[in-house]
């Protein structure tokens, strides 16, 4: 991939997700007290503000909600939102296949692509 | 309480630079400080509340304050980015009503194309990098703060104003079929008040041919969706009304006002509507008016998709049917339902420190003063709105409405 991805800044509160994402897996936080997903994740649930919050492994497909490709040849890349089949909408780019093809609607899966010196980071590609 | 009367605007000023390459940022603020002061007939010792936002350097208003001696009472740095302004006019209308400030001054001002010139000069005397090519230019942006939790899932994916703009423009195109060329209309309109201000960056009337074959930039955002990048900035002054009725200037009372924050709400993302659909009726309710009634128009146009959102969210039109309400100039002053942005906007004239949220009530005081050049001047204005949205329409943003009246 012609473009560089910036270092995701890890704190304490999301480590866990990352260090995931670096094995190969998508988490997505779900509150025990309200049974609603959020992303981005965090400690307290912003639909309830309970802190009973916990990591749940992500099935790892969804749809695309919007997307806008931008940059000419090899520096274009697109930034998407893609909403996960548990519910939330994460922000993302969309990898692989003909960037002219990507739409809203289309079904999405997780691929993992490294940053510069942290951990790979969870983008989607055309099912 | 309501501010419906409380506070009335008696000092507005625009930079009339577009490109501040000899001119420090506190030097711009003093410049529009000093410009409100005359346009009011005020001077600086009766300034007694000062407003800042972001764009003011280092410890904003003591810094502001004392390159200016102010001697303040009551200070606020309410910071939401380009809608600033816009809430500021709402909080000095609460400071004065609650006996906290007289006469407050709100300032914004920035070089951002002049240090962007100088990041490219520095580069290009840098001679080439390691790998032969030319260095690129590096601009002291802020570094990203570790704090703000939400950047660290966003940074990784490239986003900037433009494709979380477009964005949204796609996702309304996609629910409601609003097209690339009902967009450019937004443009065209803003062109066709431009040719008449000889400070406005673009003077030239588009037509939308000439929007929709520009360069893509984002998706579908092309280059003549974007507005303007410029030096400058912009004051005002606003008053207690038993002191603006002594003043020589006709009276532009603050009637109504309304603001509210949208984000990521944990990832409910819908990007159909903009916090404007939250400060809008508020803003409305106090005023005590509807939007049929209002005349003049300023909405902050970062991008023609930004003004499109705003018309609907403010309840100009029904959702979904903004396309349809700026066709065949339904924005042009004389022309259209609606006039908008008679400057120009930052779609052609300026959007000084890439916040443009000042320059949009200065024009609303220009149209209610019947200041506006006369070939965009709308006939007896007596009812404003000015609108801000400040931060990123598909990320998180602040909404700030304000409703005027020419009493
Ligand atoms: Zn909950």
């Amino acid at each position: 991939m012609a473009r560089k991805i910036p270092k995701p800044m890890v704190q304490a509160e999301t480590a866990a997700y990352w260090q995931a994402a670096d094995a190969g897996r998508l988490l997505v936080k779900r509150c025990t007290a309200c049974g609603e997903f959020h992303h981005y994740p965090r400690d307290i649930c912003p639909h309830c503000l309970s802190d009973a919050t916990e990591w749940v492994d992500a099935a790892g497909t969804g749809t695309v909600y919007a997307c806008s490709t931008m940059g000419q040849g090899e520096a274009a890349y697109t930034l998407a939102y893609v909403t996960l089949d548990e519910g939330p909408t994460m922000l993302t780019n969309l990898v692989g296949g003909d960037a002219a093809r990507y739409q809203i609607g289309q079904k999405v899966r997780v691929v993992f692509t490294p940053s510069e010196g942290g951990p790979a980071v969870p983008m989607f590609t055309p099912v | 309480m309501s501010l419906n009367g409380k506070a009335a605007i008696v000092g507005a000023y625009e930079h009339p630079t577009r490109n501040a390459e000899n001119l420090s940022v506190l030097r711009l603020h003093a410049d529009v400080a000093k410009g409100a002061l005359a346009d009011a007939g005020l001077t600086r010792d009766d300034i007694d509340g000062y407003f800042c936002a972001g764009d003011a350097p280092g410890l904003g208003s003591a810094t502001v304050a004392e390159y200016l001696g102010l001697k303040l009472r009551h200070v606020d740095s309410t910071e939401c980015g380009g809608s600033a302004p816009i809430l500021h006019v709402a909080h000095a209308a609460a400071a004065i009503a609650a006996g906290r400030c007289n006469v407050a001054l709100i300032t914004l001002a920035g070089r951002p194309r002049a240090a962007m010139a100088e990041a490219q000069a520095r580069a290009a005397a840098a001679g080439p990098g390691k790998d032969g090519k030319p260095a690129k230019p590096a601009l002291a942006l802020r570094p990203p703060d570790p704090d703000c939790p939400e950047l660290a899932f966003e940074l990784p994916y490239g986003p900037s104003t433009q494709n979380l703009y477009a964005m949204v423009a796609q996702r309304h195109m996609h629910e409601f079929g609003t097209t690339s060329e009902q967009l450019a209309w937004i443009k065209v309109a803003a062109s066709h008040h431009a040719q008449h201000n000889p400070n406005a960056m673009l003077r030239k009337v588009v037509t939308v041919d000439d929007v929709v074959n520009s360069p893509m930039v984002s998706d579908p955002l092309h280059r003549l969706d974007c507005c303007v990048m410029s030096d400058g900035g912009g004051a005002l002054i606003v008053a207690r009304p038993e002191i603006a009725r002594q003043l020589k200037r006709p009276l532009v009372m603050v009637r109504g006002t309304g603001e509210a924050p949208k984000h990521g709400m944990g990832g409910r993302i819908d990007l159909t509507w903009s916090a404007a659909a939250w400060s809008g009726p508020r803003a409305f309710e106090e005023a005590g008016i509807t939007p049929a009634q209002i005349q003049y128009a300023s909405l902050y146009d970062s991008f023609t998709i930004t003004v499109l959102m705003q018309l609907e969210d403010l309840g100009f039109c029904k959702k979904g049917e903004g396309g349809r309400f700026v066709m065949d100039g339904g924005l042009i002053s004389g022309v259209g339902r609606l006039p908008f942005n008679t400057d120009g906007g930052g779609l052609c004239n300026n959007h000084p420190a890439n916040r443009g949220g000042v320059t949009k009530v200065i024009e609303a005081v220009r149209q209610l003063r019947g200041e506006a050049h006369p070939a965009v001047q709308v006939r007896d204005c007596t009812w404003a709105l000015a609108n801000g949205i400040g931060g990123a329409l598909a990320s998180r943003h602040t909404a700030g409405t304000l409703i005027l009246e020419r009493v």
